[in-house]
């Protein structure tokens, strides 16, 4: 197969030093595997995050996003624009939908990017990593790269929010995608079946709301555990984040003794793949994964 | 008879031949049966099998006994219609249901003999139905009532050619439609009110030489039966026409709810409370206009109020939804804000329901504006030129939620059915008076002996199978259509009203041929009473589900075979046993009865009775058959038409026979029945509370006779309730009449 | 009260259905809910909520302005989208949320010490003077916006959370003296002064 181009949309998340670098490091190791050649969009920006409607509002929020697209459909003709954050797609793709149907709102955005220099088009499709591996290749053709099945390790697949609602991947049931299961178990890992699959972990919220937010995610966990998972599996680095990080507060909060690693399914892909546990970024973890570890050590 | 010559056939396909030893089922076909002639065959309802049948009657045979698979199945390879015939259910009946096994054989081959001798003994006793064929027959429909319903069943049947009499109480055609300004929408997008189209159809009735109307017009007899309906016409300058027709379509469809009835909701106590057709005739006055008060005043702020007197649990008014005022309201919502958007409107509902397109209608109203609320109103005052409504918000809690200064409010007060007189006493009791007030006056006036209108559900709809024949309604012949059956809007009645008139039409073929209707289509067999031995006790005419049967001067029944739906609730009832059907008879099955073998007390055999409907327990017995399971190999099935046919000469007979136990199984009754003569189940269970006492008087256990509802779909339960039902009659110990 | 609030009252009078379709973001499709509960109970907070999103379509309907402005119900949306998949009648409810904060937040009105407000205000402000988040500031805005002392009394809370962040290297200390940043930082702040221009301009948010 050819060489796969996108305009990369990292987000701020995967910045070097930033909560999800680690993300970045397995999809790299990933695309190597599978091909892909990945160009950062040059000077992106923020996509606002649903948090910050309250100060930023429509407009601004959609230039915002805009400002990405009208870059990557200029300097990066032709190629679709993939976004690894859950919440980066989710804003990209909502202000792409907003600006192809609504010609006022389009106007006035162009009217606003002008000032930046820039034009939206509409040209450049929106897509989820996750979306490029499932729709551009296919469970077959991701499997034929596996050197090193993830066999005999249970994984809880947590889809979460946004990366299924609004827009869904692949055409699945938002209240039961299975495209996650299918990932772990094309690398050769068990997907157990738990009952928060799609619960929010809390989002943004995880900080300004803590104690509901930590609710959540004790549920979150608690059905992982209690239904045999050994790691949980996620395509979302606020969801990583939250579900991760927050453990320790959850189980100060509730006497519970939580200690599960949280993974992206592109470090399964990387290990799977033969990668390295660096080439994983299994370093960049609070709860260590010494199970992964060992096994990316192993020949 | 002399000249009977009757043939049994024995099928060893299917797996009968290696189950059962059917060398020994044809020979007690000889000895037991009696029968002339016995033949075995390989594959019976092969072409080889279904023609050596047929030269056999080519040949002079009158009555065949076919020993293969259930009566339900192969009926298109065993149709010979010059011939009486049973059939023996050794498939479905016997080797379906029975495992297989040495240590089974045995019984299960007793269970195979005994039907061939019950096939053997029933054929005996049948003649085959000829019908009535010197009826004459009118091929004109009566269509009673002038609104949507009625005329779109005069369009419809006049378009198949057949002539009409179209009778209107009112000076012009309409009804309740023609008082509309606007209806609800019909077409894509249902965004809309669309025009009436009464005018359309008035003029199309005009023009249509096959449609005679009668303006000012009520009825004022019905007289005769299917195929032979005398109609006296009352007309207003009192002269009385009459008609003959040969089938009835009532479609003399709904009065509003009596606003009156609801004084706390403003109803009557003010002009600005208005009911639906109150807003209706503001509306026209209006003629596309802004819609004023009754006092001329412009309307700013109009609140509807939902379920007025309607959906009550209190007892005080009508208990049922209308389903179709929510549209209405909508509508009604939308004339305002058609005409100007800056009118305040809102709905105060407690369940918007929206059948049909409502939904998208609901939308479109919706997008104009209109604001919907959720919420029980309580209250509606006046207050100084404009009313006070408040009401109990139902989303944010608020009990005293108040709109102070509405002009206008409507409420939306429910369809109450014209269905004439209730001549079900025991009905009439549970009903409120302000319900019952409106159906004083009979629509009919039929001269039937059980009363002047068509039976009603306690709601005051007539009466009809709601699920298998909703237009069949408890007259033969009258079809009810449009709201007088149920609520429901125009779109709905004028499907109603096509769908009536096809069965007014088919009623009027049926009746030519002597054919009957609904759930026995097609049965030419009809009620003959032996009158010499009638004892005028009026049970028949008055138990007959369909009030077939009048009475003479001398008191004697009279039937009415076109009125007749076969259900041979009437030979149930029948003390002297003087009603039969020729290919049904208390004989008939009495020597089914009889024909089984008894095995003495002390086999430790026992022997069970079951006389299952054959419209839902006997198709739900063969179901078992077919997934193959099992039930007791003691038990020997008949079916009857309806519980209610079931005469309890039966039951003694078989108590003093020998048998063990009996089991009735028939379809569910009561308010909401599955009855398919409705009235048969019941009936059955009513008689058999009287079959304790004979019990008594034999020395025997209540729980020897048995009644049991049993529903199409009970293909596990049912052979469920007849094991538990052998393993109690082994407990209770074996009859001590066997003899 | 503001300006923009009393100007906003003096328009639209009582008809507060109309200003919130005006004004907020998808809030013309507020006249459009059939009051079925189904986003009320699809919603992850929705029993810490006041009013759940039903509710708030039902009090914007039956005008209480006051009621749903000052409320912190819509700040309690954590954006999963539950209720949009959900509605039957698919309203963007998520958004309507969004939208009716961020008006509140605008005309003054929204509560003054809500958590996700003051959250969501220091997070887009971060993210437009550089163009990009940067982690570190804002967690610490966050936990001194109640002064220093609980400030540092919530920042030892979580030491251990950050901490462990920083030893994983996802949490930079350096960010705070050389953030991450775009280049064109200078086109960013005109393209969003100009969108913040046009966006008051077609709510009416101008003062007069
Ligand atoms: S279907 Fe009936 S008649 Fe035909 S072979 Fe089977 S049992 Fe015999
Ligand atoms: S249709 Fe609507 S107004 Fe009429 S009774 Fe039913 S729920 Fe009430
Ligand atoms: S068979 Fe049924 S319908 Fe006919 S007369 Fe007898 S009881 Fe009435
Ligand atoms: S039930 Fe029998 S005896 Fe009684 S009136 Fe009818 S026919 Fe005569
Ligand atoms: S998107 Fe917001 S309002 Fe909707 S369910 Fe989620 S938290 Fe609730
Ligand atoms: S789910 Fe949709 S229609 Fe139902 S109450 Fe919520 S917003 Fe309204």
């Amino acid at each position: 197969m050819a060489t796969k181009e996108y305009a990369f949309y990292p987000g701020c998340s995967s910045q070097p030093g930033a909560s999800a670098s680690n993300y970045l490091t397995s999809v790299n190791s990933m695309c190597k595997t599978l091909d892909i050649k990945l160009t950062e969009i040059p000077d992106w920006n923020c996509c606002g995050a649903s948090i910050g409607y309250a100060e930023g509002g429509e407009l601004p929020r959609h230039a915002m996003n805009a400002r990405n697209l009208a870059m990557a459909e200029r300097e990066l003709p032709g190629q679709k624009v993939v976004a690894t954050c859950a919440a980066c797609w989710l804003s990209a793709r909502e202000t792409k939908e907003r600006l192809d149907h609504n010609s006022t709102m389009r106007a006035d955005a162009n009217e606003a990017l002008k000032e930046a220099g820039l034009e939206y088009q509409g040209k450049a499709e929106v897509m989820h990593m996750v979306e490029v591996l499932i729709e551009d290749f296919g469970y077959d053709e991701l499997k034929k790269h596996v050197v090193k099945p993830l066999e005999g390790i249970k994984f809880a697949g947590y889809v979460g929010c946004q990366t299924n609602r609004p827009f869904g991947i692949d055409g699945e049931s938002f209240e039961n995608p299975v495209y996650l299961d299918k990932l772990v178990e094309t690398m050769g890992g068990e997907a157990v079946a738990y009952d928060q699959k799609v619960t929010c972990c809390g989002g943004a919220l995880a900080f300004s709301e803590p104690e509901k937010s930590q609710k959540q995610i004790k549920d979150i966990v608690e059905s992982a555990y209690d239904h045999g998972a050994e790691m949980i599996v996620t395509p979302c680095p606020l969801c990583q984040a939250n579900v991760e990080i927050y453990q320790g507060a959850v189980n100060k909060r509730y006497g519970t003794k939580f200690n599960i690693p949280v993974l992206y399914y592109s470090q399964l892909m990387t290990l799977a793949y033969g990668g390295s546990a660096k080439e994983a970024g299994l370093d960049g973890h609070i709860i260590k994964a010494p199970k992964l570890e060992a096994f990316a050590a192993k020949k | 008879m002399a000249d009977q010559k009757i043939a049994a056939y024995v099928c060893q396909g299917c797996g009968l031949g290696e189950r059962l030893d059917t060398k020994a089922l044809a020979q007690i076909a000889k000895t037991d049966g009696k029968a002339h002639l016995i033949r075995e065959h390989e594959f019976l309802c092969n072409a080889d099998g279904v023609a050596t049948i047929q030269k056999d009657i080519d040949e002079g045979v009158t009555h065949i006994a076919i020993a293969a698979c259930s009566r339900r199945s192969k009926t298109e390879a065993f149709y010979f219609p010059t011939v009486a015939m049973s059939r023996a259910n050794l498939r479905e009946g016997v080797i379906w249901v029975r495992p297989e096994g040495d240590e089974h054989q045995e019984t299960t081959q007793e269970m195979a003999q005994d039907y061939v001798r019950m096939a053997c003994a029933e054929a005996k006793k049948l003649v085959q139905p000829m019908g009535n064929t010197d009826v004459a027959c009118d091929a004109t429909v009566l269509v009673v009532g002038g609104g949507i319903t009625g005329m779109t069943a005069a369009l419809e049947a006049s378009k198949t050619g057949y002539k009409v009499i179209l009778v209107e109480k009112a000076a012009q055609l309409g009804g309740w439609a023609g008082k509309l300004w606007k209806r609800v929408p019909f077409k894509e997008p249902f965004a809309d009110p669309a025009d009436t189209g009464v005018e359309a159809m008035i003029t199309a009735i005009a023009a249509d030489g096959n449609i005679k109307v009668y303006l000012n017009a009520t009825i004022a007899k019905t007289d005769g039966a299917p195929g032979r309906f005398m109609i006296d016409i009352a007309t207003e300058s009192g002269s009385v026409a009459q008609e003959h027709v040969g089938s009835i379509v009532q479609a003399s469809g709904f009065t509003l709810y009596d606003m009156n009835k609801l004084p706390e909701l403003g109803g009557g106590k003010s002009p600005h409370v208005v009911d639906q057709a109150g807003l209706e005739a503001l509306a026209k006055a209006a003629n596309g206009g802004a819609i004023k008060r009754a006092d001329g005043s412009a309307v700013n702020t109009v609140v509807f109020v939902q379920c007025a007197g309607q959906r009550d649990d209190t007892g005080k008014h009508l208990s049922y939804c209308s389903g179709t005022c929510c549209n209405t309201s909508i509508k009604q919502a939308m004339y305002f804000k058609d005409q100007n958007p800056d009118v305040d409107t809102v709905v105060i509902f407690d369940d918007l329901r929206t059948p049909g397109n409502g939904e998208d209608f609901y939308r479109s109203a919706q997008k104009k504006g209109v604001t919907f609320t959720k919420g029980k109103v309580s209250s509606v005052e006046a207050n100084g030129s404009g009313l006070k409504v408040v009401f109990n918000d139902l989303i944010l809690g608020d009990q005293n939620a108040t709109i102070e200064n509405a002009d206008l409010v409507v409420l939306a007060t429910g369809q109450v059915p014209n269905s004439g007189v209730n001549i079900d006493p025991s009905k009439l009791e549970e009903e409120t008076e302000s319900v019952a007030e409106f159906k004083q006056i009979s629509i009919l006036n039929l001269s039937y002996r059980q009363g002047p209108d068509v039976p009603q559900l306690k709601q005051g709809f007539v009466d009809s199978h709601f699920i298998c024949f909703p237009y069949e309604s408890r007259r033969t012949g009258i079809y009810p259509a449009g709201p007088v059956r149920r609520p429901m809007d125009i779109a709905q009645a004028t499907e109603d009203a096509t769908g009536a008139t096809m069965k007014a039409i088919q009623a009027i073929e049926n009746a030519a041929v002597g054919r009957a209707a609904h759930p026995r289509s097609g049965d030419l067999s009809f009620p003959i009473v032996r009158i010499e031995g009638c004892t005028q006790c009026k049970r028949c005419t008055v138990e007959c589900p369909f009030g077939a049967i009048d009475e003479d001067e001398k008191r004697y029944p009279v039937f009415n075979e076109s009125r007749c739906r076969r259900c041979g609730t009437c030979m149930g009832a029948c003390p002297v046993r003087v009603i039969s059907f020729e290919n049904y008879s208390v004989d008939s099955v009495g020597s089914q009865i009889k024909a089984v073998d008894m095995p003495d007390e002390f086999q430790e055999k026992p022997r069970i009775l079951i006389l299952a409907c054959e419209n839902d327990a006997y198709p739900a017995l063969d179901m078992a058959g077919m997934n193959h399971n099992n039930y007791s190999a003691y038990v020997r099935i008949i079916p009857v038409r309806c519980l209610g046919s079931v005469n309890l000469i039966w039951v003694t007979d078989a108590l003093n026979s020998g048998y063990d136990g009996v089991m009735m199984m028939g379809c569910k009754h009561g308010d909401n029945y599955q009855c398919h003569f409705v009235k048969g189940s019941e009936i059955a269970s009513q008689r058999l509370s009287k079959v304790d006492e004979t019990l008594k008087s034999l020395n025997l256990e209540p729980e020897r006779v048995q009644n049991f509802e049993v529903a199409i779909t009970d293909i596990e339960r049912v052979p469920q309730l007849i094991n538990d039902y052998a393993a109690k009659i082994q407990e209770i110990g074996m009859s001590p009449f066997k003899f | 009260m503001s300006d923009l609030n009393t100007q906003a009252v003096a328009k639209y009078r009582n008809n507060f259905l109309k200003e919130v379709e005006a004004c907020v973001e998808e809030g013309d499709w507020v006249k459009m809910c059939m009051q079925c509960g189904v986003c009320s109970g699809s919603c992850p907070f929705g029993p810490h909520w006041d009013h759940p999103p039903q509710e708030l379509f039902m009090m914007i309907r039956a005008g209480k302005r006051e009621e749903v402005l000052t409320s912190s119900s819509m700040w309690m949306c954590t954006s999963c989208y539950n209720c949009i998949v959900r509605c039957p009648r698919e309203i963007p409810i998520t958004h309507i949320m969004h939208g009716l904060a961020n008006y509140a937040h605008r005309l003054g009105l929204a509560p003054k010490n809500q958590p996700t407000r003051h959250f969501s205000g220091l997070f887009w402000n971060n993210i437009i003077k550089t163009g990009r988040v940067n982690e570190l500031k804002l967690s610490l805005g966050l936990y001194f916006r109640d002064g220093l002392v609980s400030g540092i009394k919530v920042g030892m809370a979580m030491a251990s959370v950050g901490i462990g962040m920083v030893l994983a290297k996802r949490l930079n200390p350096i960010e705070l003296i050389k953030p991450h940043g775009c280049k064109d930082t200078k086109g960013i702040h005109a393209m969003l002064k100009k969108a913040r221009e046009i966006e008051d301009r077609r709510k009416g948010l101008t003062a007069a």
